[in-house]
Order: C-alpha cells, then sequence, then structure tokens
C-alpha cells in the first residue's frame, strides 16, 4: 500500500491530488509504526504527518499553481541515484540486528537500566514519556527550541516580509542592510 | 465556505471535542501514548479546522495573533523555567526530585507535568502562527478553481 501510494505522489500531475495522498501516505505509514508497537511514534505521525502537513501543503498550494510544470530532462541520472541510494541502504540493513532480537543494541544499552529504574525513581506507567520528559529533559527542551526557533523563521520569512513591504517602501533599504 | 452547511455544522460539533482530546493527550500523557508534541498538535488542529470552514477572520477573533506570539516564547520559557527552578532549589537543571524531595517520585510527576505543558503550549502556537501565516496572503487560486 505504501509503495502504491509512493508511486501514485510520483506519476501524478495535479498538486491537489498529491497532497491528498501524502497525507494518505502518512497515515498509512502511522499504522505501520502501530503494528511495530511503536504507538507513541504513529501518534505523532498521524497528527502531524497527516494532519497539520497536509494543510499547510494545501495552504502553499492556494498561493502557487494547481499543476506541475512538465519537465523536459530524462529521469535516467535521478533514477540511477534512488536505486544506488535504496541499494546502500538496504546493504546497511543487513548487518543490523533482527527486529526484536534480544542481543540488538537498543536492548543491552541504557533499555533496561531505564525500564527497571523508571518505576521507583519516577513511577509513571509510560515508559516513553519517563525518558522523554525526565532522563532526556535536556533533548526535549532541545527539540522545543528547536520548534520555537522554526516558527518564528516561518514567520520572519513570510509575514515577516509581507509586513514590511505595506508598510513603506521607503524603509526596504534600510531594514535590508540590517 | 459560507455555503456548505454540512460541514460548518460538524464543524461546530467537532472542535470541542478535539480541544478535550487534547487536553486528554496532554494531561493523560503519563499514562497512555501521548504528550506535549502530539497534543500541541491536535489542539492546533480545532484551531485550523475552524479557520479553514469558517473563515480566517473569525478564528483570529477567537485566537488572536498577539497572543500566538506571545505563547510561542511562553512555551519555552515555562520548560527551562521549570530547570531553572530545580537549581535554585539546590539541585541540578531539570532534576525535577527537587520539587518534593521528601516524595522524589511525586516530584518528577510535577516536573514532567510542567515541562510537557510548556512544550504543549509551544507545539500549539507554532503550528497555528504558521496556519496563519500562509491562510494570511492572498491565495492565487479563488475558490470555483478548486
Amino acid at each position: 500500500m505504501l509503495i502504491l501510494t509512493a508511486i501514485a505522489v510520483v506519476r501524478m500531475h495535479s498538486l491537489f491530488a498529491v497532497a491528498m495522498l501524502s497525507g494518505v501516505f502518512s497515515l498509512l505509514s502511522a499504522l505501520l509504526f502501530v503494528t511495530l508497537d511503536a504507538v507513541d511514534v504513529a501518534f505523532t505521525e498521524a497528527a502531524v504527518g497527516a494532519g497539520i502537513s497536509t494543510v499547510l501543503v494545501l495552504g502553499t498550494l492556494a498561493l502557487t499553481s494547481r499543476f506541475e510544470k512538465p519537465t523536459k530532462r530524462s529521469p535516467i541520472i535521478p533514477l540511477f541515484v534512488v536505486f544506488v541510494t535504496g541499494a546502500a541502504l538496504i546493504y546497511g540493513t543487513l548487518d543490523m540486528p533482527n527486529f526484536g532480537s534480544p542481543d540488538a543494541p537498543a536492548q543491552t544499552h541504557v533499555g533496561p537500566d531505564y525500564l527497571e529504574r523508571s518505576v521507583e525513581e519516577i513511577d509513571i506507567p509510560n515508559v516513553v514519556t519517563a525518558i522523554l520528559a525526565s532522563y532526556r529533559g535536556y533533548d526535549t527542551l532541545g527539540e522545543t527550541a528547536v520548534v520555537f526557533t522554526a516558527g518564528i523563521g516561518v514567520l520572519l520569512l513570510i509575514s515577516g516580509f509581507s509586513r514590511r513591504r505595506r508598510r513603506d517602501d521607503d524603509d526596504d533599504e534600510e531594514s535590508e542592510e540590517t | 465556505m459560507r455555503h456548505h452547511l454540512i460541514l460548518r455544522v460538524i464543524t461546530k460539533i467537532l472542535v470541542g471535542a478535539i480541544m478535550l482530546f487534547a487536553f486528554y493527550v496532554q494531561f493523560h500523557g503519563d499514562f497512555s501514548p501521548g504528550g506535549g508534541f502530539q497534543a500541541g498538535v491536535i489542539m492546533a488542529v480545532a484551531f485550523i479546522l475552524y479557520g479553514i470552514v469558517f473563515s480566517l477572520d473569525s478564528v483570529k477573533r477567537v485566537f488572536p495573533p498577539w497572543l500566538v506570539h506571545k505563547l510561542v516564547a511562553l512555551g519555552v520559557l515555562l520548560y527551562a523555567a521549570t530547570g531553572v527552578l530545580s537549581m535554585f532549589l539546590g539541585y541540578s537543571f531539570l532534576d525535577y526530585d527537587a520539587f518534593v524531595p521528601s516524595h522524589p517520585s511525586s516530584g518528577q510527576h510535577y516536573g514532567i507535568l510542567a515541562v510537557e505543558l510548556g512544550v504543549g503550549i509551544t507545539v500549539t502556537a507554532v503550528m497555528v502562527a504558521i496556519y496563519y501565516a500562509f491562510a494570511g496572503r492572498p491565495p492565487r487560486l479563488s475558490d470555483e478553481e478548486w
């Protein structure tokens, strides 16, 4: 299903359909995450990937045109690059331990420590939350700062520019220097 | 979308439920999947849905842009302030044991609640701010072209 949707996204020329299909793609990968027992990730994927990004892509679409421009370049070189990258990635997975194997680095490094200690130290049933907010609190603070910076960046790029242009044309030269 | 009666009625019913679900995900994140990031996104979706179906102006009356921009920073500040507070109480940065020293695990509960709330506020505000920024520009496509 995932592959079919991806092929459809590539083949389509109507950008509206592409936006909708990428939402479908996100929803399908959320289902894949549920199958892998990563419910928190699936939750995020469904909310962010299928929900917000589709809306934002549609919002961008309203600002541009509805159909993709036809390209004249041959697709052979991009296709070659994609195949080589894909083959390298698949070759890389050959060395990885099987899914759920007890010897995997994910299960032997700090994972068991967190699982054992979080019950008495933090006393929260959802270990993901315990690790995210307490043991890895610094990282989550950093992530929040990233979200913050991204928001500020988008605001500066989109709304700040139009407001400045509307206010006064004479100010433009001064503000561009700063 | 003045002429879409069904959409408008359904949205009015759903927006409340979506917000309630966002709060559930936010504050029940300790016990079930979810947390600040997901809850923030769901909360933002409620506002964005309202904005799409009604109009940008009506959602801006409910959740004015100046408030959104303040909340973007408030969430990060709340998170960092939690860490600084624990430092003032004599523990290391973001060590939530500081809040209830006699019973460290409930201190952890309060700390996690505070930082998740900070994350949720920032994510909600950033998502809504980005939506305002995109939707606030005059579109090149008219409604009929869709």
